[in-house]
């Protein structure tokens, strides 16, 4: 982005004294996104620094509240006996197969309710119900019916986000124009032709940005499902670091998943730009 | 010359649970070869069922048409529709737009893709095959569209609309332009539109409905003496004013 800004400046250089305003337009854009970036590293740095003073004047209990140090020092000895990277690990790979599964399985269902108006009139309560039910309250059942164990972990996080999915999925198959698939008709296609040239690749833009709300639900999931019923992974350590009173583990694994949902989001993001480029859209 | 396709009492309803709406009754004309008709009627009056009917997408409740191929063979004449708005896919590139009928009948034939290319090259696209349709101007779009359509070789082009979309100065030269393009080809045109100025100027015959429910009110024959080939000349012809105060007197006085 930036080397094509620079050539473009460039050309404009050439150019009359006119096009100067456009360089001037050029440097205020940079301007504000560099004082944005500067704020937001004011804004996580003084916080940084008010919670390590605070802790270390002892006007919070870093006991209860932790301090930066701490919490570092604590991330690094978890690194050192190797437990933590493992607990990551776990929630990371449980995390992309909820999120995996919860695509596969909502991009079928919601081709179902395409190809068969009846069948979606049929289901639709279903699907609000169980949409709007705390996912949480399934997440005892589940121990009971599959054990406990990463099965349970992988079900509990596509509990979370299956069934929005499948509606945005299907109200973004739904919003297709409509001349689009009477094109299709009239060169003789057929239905079948219809949802895969124009209802599908016309959807790409929904899918996507369901799937950046899907990873951070499959992620609440998984957590949600560790809680309960697991021995490793994030959402234990947290829970057990609350047990035995190490609040350090408890705010450090907290952080660290801030850091995986700010790396899945990224991640997804930078998927959403390729793609983008590569339709041209 | 003979009537290709003959619509004989065509009739059509619409239903929904507070009743019926009526939207064709006892419509009947003839189609000639090689011949450009025009519909005209009030908005609403079920110009688009009508075509929709023709195309075979819906099937008449009343009626029937009769097929008169020159062999004598029975099968249905091979239709091509366009459609009021070019609906080029974005994420397809302009051939990939263009080949998308001839992929869809698994016809991807070196022959027909030559043919493709060789309308590409006539109608000036060839040099923009692989842009984006958003790279094309709204002119370019139509004459894609209309390859996209004539791409399947049809005999019978219907047209609904299809230069709606279009500022004004633009519609009276793609109007034209891709007209000719169709007379060019020998095919038979059947288009709708609300613009008695465009009926006018382009079709050999119009075909004036009513309003709900549409019956035929009026056929007239357009015969111009044209100075030349421009997309102005036909509306500059001296009968034009004559044939389009004929057809505004049709469409106001409701009887």
């Amino acid at each position: 982005m930036r080397a094509e800004w620079n050539r473009k400046t460039k050309n404009r250089k050439k150019a009359s004294s006119e096009l100067t305003r456009q360089e001037e337009f050029i440097r205020k854009h940079r301007r504000h996104h560099h004082e944005i970036a500067s704020w937001r590293t004011i804004i996580f740095v003084l916080f940084l620094v008010l919670w390590e003073v605070s802790a270390n004047l002892k006007w919070i209990d870093s006991f209860f509240f932790s301090s930066p140090s701490r919490v570092a020092r604590c991330f690094v000895d978890q690194i050192r006996n190797n437990s933590m990277l493992a607990h990551i690990g776990v929630t990371l790979l449980e995390t992309l197969l909820s999120f995996l599964l919860v695509i596969l399985f909502s991009l079928l269902v919601s081709t179902l309710l395409w190809h068969s108006k009846k069948l979606s009139e049929i289901l639709e309560p279903y699907l609000v119900v169980l949409n709007s039910l705390p996912k949480s309250a399934l997440a005892p059942l589940f121990i009971v019916w599959l054990g406990t164990g990463t099965r349970t972990i992988i079900v509990a996080g596509m509990s979370v986000a299956v069934f929005g999915s499948i509606i945005s999925f299907y109200t973004g198959f739904q919003q297709v124009d409509p001349e689009k698939i009477t094109l299709i008709h009239t060169l003789g296609g057929s239905r079948r032709d219809a949802f895969c040239k124009v209802v599908l690749p016309g959807s790409v833009p929904i899918l996507l940005s369901t799937a950046k709300v899907n990873i951070g639900l499959a992620l609440v999931g998984v957590i949600i499902g560790e809680f309960l019923a697991a021995r490793r992974g994030l959402g234990y350590l947290i829970i057990y670091g609350s047990q035995v009173f190490q609040l350090d583990m408890v705010i450090t694994s907290i952080i660290v998943l801030c850091i995986i949902a700010l790396g899945f989001y990224q991640s997804i993001q930078v998927i959403e730009h390729q793609i983008k480029i590569r339709f041209k859209m | 010359m003979e009537n290709i396709l003959e619509l004989k009492n065509i009739g059509y309803s619409y239903h929904n649970l507070h009743g019926e709406t009526k939207a064709l009754q006892n419509i009947s004309f003839g189609v000639r070869e090689g011949e450009f008709i025009a519909i005209v009627g009030p908005s609403g009056c079920g110009k688009s069922t009508l075509l929709s009917i023709i195309a075979g997408l819906l099937s008449p409740e009343e009626g029937t048409i009769v097929v008169n191929n020159p062999d004598g063979s029975l099968h249905y004449p091979k239709i091509g529709y366009m459609l009021q708005r070019d609906h080029l896919f974005e994420w397809r590139t302009v051939y990939r737009n263009v080949t998308l009928g001839l992929e869809l009948n698994h016809k991807m034939t070196p022959e027909r893709l030559e043919a493709v290319d060789r309308l590409l090259k006539d109608y000036g696209l060839d040099k923009f095959k692989d842009k984006r349709p958003d790279e094309l101007s709204g002119g370019m779009k139509q004459r894609a569209a209309l390859i996209r359509t004539l791409a399947l070789e049809p005999q019978l082009l219907l047209l609904d609309e299809p230069f709606s979309a279009l500022d004004y100065q633009t519609r009276l030269f793609v109007s034209a332009d891709i007209c000719r393009l169709i007379r060019a080809a020998g095919k038979t045109m059947i288009i709708i539109t609300h613009d008695l100025s465009e009926a006018v100027s382009l079709a050999d015959r119009i075909i004036v409905l009513s309003g709900r429910p549409a019956v035929v009110k009026n056929e007239v024959t357009v015969h111009l003496t044209l100075a030349d080939d421009s997309p102005l000349a036909a509306r500059n012809a001296p009968e034009f004013q004559q044939y389009f105060n004929m057809l505004w007197e049709d469409l106001t006085h409701e009887s």
